[in-house]
């Protein structure tokens, strides 16, 4: 059977399920709704969080970046994961206890005022939008690549998909959809890295693998750094980021883990603290089934993938190169005139590469922006794990099997995410704020009209992304490191923290960062073009600038809370009661 | 307020918890991974570089255990101050 049709089975079985699942688990109450009744197993939590969290980035992109970025790539892998860390230890168990909905609720009830409640809203809509957008991109490209449509056809399939099941079920039927989505999305990325971890070093398993032999008898990472030094790259075990720069990133992205609204609402889920603890342990380790094996795909992918192509003849190269040629997202230009393709460090176009219609002397498409350094072959990161399993030649419908995987981590993000924002308007804005003696069914239908319009906001971000959201996706983590993180964990740990100090926090740390990145990533203010590396404040890159702004977010903090009155004595009191963790009882709504 | 004995012990057992596991966990990811990199690349555990390995292997490993610990160090602590549930 050809690849093609092994799609369209896997992909409509795996559908069939989550539609089932989402019917099935319908919510009747607001509570269903928004928390999932507060009665779901730390598996089951387990396994919906790792899904939740687990997007189309780290499933199609982050084993790509790492193939490229060797030992850079390992910030997503300490960073992403070591954050869940800081969220078992620090978060999880006393937001359990707290026993509200939401975040903005933590922070209102904690800080006492409704203006706190208003800027962490705020903060939860900006960190969600920008994750959002990038995940609905993720889900166009998945499905117009495997079921060969427009992209824009794509997101819209996956804005209906969304849609239908966000609606009907709520965090219920999103729990138990995402519990379903973990299995499809962990089976569909170890199978093909299973294969050719037995297929190049003769091991089952791949994180082993990945330090072992090869054929002639030296070790693969040996052999890949001897490859790389030969065609002019740095290294693949060593990097090319400055330590701090490094440092930063990875203390960025791990606040922003345990900060992001989505992955924190999960833990609102389960029964009582103790599952609570239990269930980001759970998490983090069907998390880390991926996140350890994704390295060593990387280096899988970057040998196979030299071996493949490095000086041969483009017409003796295999089917695939030209497939994904035909997409746009490999491109190569004889520059040397020899018909062999010669791969070295560099970039080969200016930017993306631009094809004119016309083709070479060898068949390749020719493309107008060739750059006029040596290497010759452009390759997008983001194909790395789509494409694996055909450079490593398995069986069609292992190849189908990876389309069914990252629709899975995509879809499942994308509806966490859209829970969030709809909850933010209905619960946070409207019953908080604008009308507090709403129905328990206007609620609900308010909830539901959010998540529509949410949709359809975050599908015009995936058909027409602004230049800019790309580079913000990864900057969320950035923005939750600086805005929410902090204003949490000094809201559990430091009792005399007082609603002046969380609430200055988070405004400077939130509107410093957001000047940072618009500055050195878009170029908005004051010069056109983004700021080059050179004048990157304290050599921090913009992906690493959440470390910086959360220290200031804690400094004023601090500073502001000690020079101004102390929090009152009722709010002490839910301060002591959250660091004790029986009679949780259920998740409350007021 | 007066703060029960109990749960100011309980509490003061559970920072220094949080303190020591906390301490692993930037130990092996900032330190073995990125600041001590170098250093630990010139010893070797199989084919990896060994700083290599803490930063894409090893400390997901120690964050997973950690968590663990901390799931059983709380349990017990719940225990021991009356405050576990069923």
């Amino acid at each position: 059977m050809s690849v093609q049709l092994w799609t369209w089975i896997l992909v409509g079985i795996t559908f069939a399920l989550y539609f089932g699942i989402a019917i099935w688990a319908r919510a009747g109450s607001t509570k269903e709704f928004y928390v999932a009744g507060g009665g779901v197993s730390p598996l089951a939590n387990g396994m919906a969080t790792a899904a939740d969290w687990m997007s189309a980035a780290s499933f199609i992109s982050m084993a790509g970046i790492i193939s490229f970025a060797g030992y850079d790539g390992s910030v997503y892998l300490m960073g992403w994961t070591g954050g869940y860390v800081l969220l078992a230890l620090l978060l999880a168990p006393y937001l359990r206890k707290f026993g509200k909905f939401t975040v903005p609720d933590f922070i209102g009830d904690r800080y006492y005022s409704n203006t706190a409640r208003t800027v962490a809203v705020i903060c939860a809509l900006i960190v969600s939008f920008t994750y959002v957008a990038g995940q609905m991109r993720g889900v166009g490209i998945v499905f117009s690549q495997f079921l060969q449509v427009e992209i824009t056809t794509g997101v819209v399939i996956g804005m209906a998909v969304v849609l239908v099941f966000a609606f009907l079920g709520g965090m219920k039927g999103i729990t138990y959809t995402q519990v379903a989505q973990y299995c499809v999305l962990i089976f569909a990325f170890m199978v093909p890295a299973i294969f050719i971890s037995i297929q190049m070093t003769g091991n089952i398993i791949p994180q082993i693998g990945m330090g072992g032999r090869v054929e002639d008898g030296t070790y693969l990472l040996e052999k890949l750094d001897s490859l790389h030094t030969q065609l002019g790259f740095k290294e693949y075990t060593e990097g090319t980021k400055s330590t701090w720069d490094v440092f930063a990133i990875t203390l960025a992205l791990m606040a922003g883990t345990a900060g992001l609204p989505h992955v924190i609402v999960r833990f609102f889920t389960v029964p009582n603290v103790k599952d609570a603890r239990k269930s980001a342990g759970l998490a983090l380790l069907l998390i880390a089934i991926l996140y350890t094996t994704a390295p060593a795909v990387s280096v899988f992918a970057r040998t196979n993938l030299i071996e493949t192509v490095s000086n041969q003849e483009y017409t003796a190269l295999p089917q695939w190169f030209k497939n994904w040629e035909d997409t746009g997202l490999i491109a190569w230009s004889d520059k040397n005139g020899d018909g062999k393709i010669q791969y070295v460090n560099g970039e080969a176009t200016t930017g993306k590469p631009e094809f004119t219609e016309a083709r070479g002397a060898s068949g390749e498409r020719l493309i107008a922006n060739a750059s006029a350094e040596t290497n010759e072959l452009y390759v997008d990161r983001d194909i790395m794990v789509l494409a694996n399993p055909e450079i490593a030649q398995l069986p069609a419908w292992v190849i189908a099997l990876v389309a069914a995987g990252g629709l899975a981590a995509a879809l499942s993000t994308a509806a966490g995410l859209l829970l969030v924002i709809s909850t933010s308007v209905s619960h946070d804005l409207i019953k908080k704020q604008l009308k507090p003696n709403i129905s328990e069914k206007g609620e609900l239908m308010a909830a539901r009209i959010s998540i529509f319009v949410a949709i359809i906001v975050a599908g015009l971000f995936g058909i027409y992304p602004p230049g800019f959201v790309a580079a913000v996706v990864a900057l969320a983590f950035g923005l939750a490191a600086a805005s929410f993180f902090p204003a949490i964990v000094l809201g559990i740990f430091d009792k005399r923290m007082n609603k002046q100090g969380a609430i200055s926090g988070m405004v400077v740390g939130i509107i410093l960062m957001l000047f940072y990145m618009i500055r050195f990533k878009t170029g908005l203010i004051g010069v056109m073009e983004p700021l080059p590396a050179s004048e990157w404040w304290f050599d921090t890159s913009p992906e690493g600038f959440g470390t910086v702004a959360m220290t200031v977010n804690v400094i004023i903090s601090v500073i502001v809370s000690r020079l101004t009155p102390a929090p009152p004595e009722s709010v002490q009191e839910i301060v002591e009661h959250i660091r004790i963790p029986s009679g949780a009882g259920e998740a409350q709504s007021h | 307020m007066a703060i029960p004995e109990n749960a100011r012990k309980y509490w003061r057992a559970n920072l220094k918890y949080l303190a020591v596991l906390l301490l692993i966990w930037f130990a092996v990811s900032f330190g073995c991974g990125i600041l001590f990199k170098d250093f630990l690349n010139r010893y070797s555990l199989g084919g990896f570089k060994l700083g290599f390995w803490f930063a894409q292997q090893g400390s997901i490993y120690v964050f997973v255990i950690l968590i663990f610990v901390y799931v059983w160090l709380m349990n017990r602590l719940d225990k021991k101050h009356g405050y576990n549930e069923k």
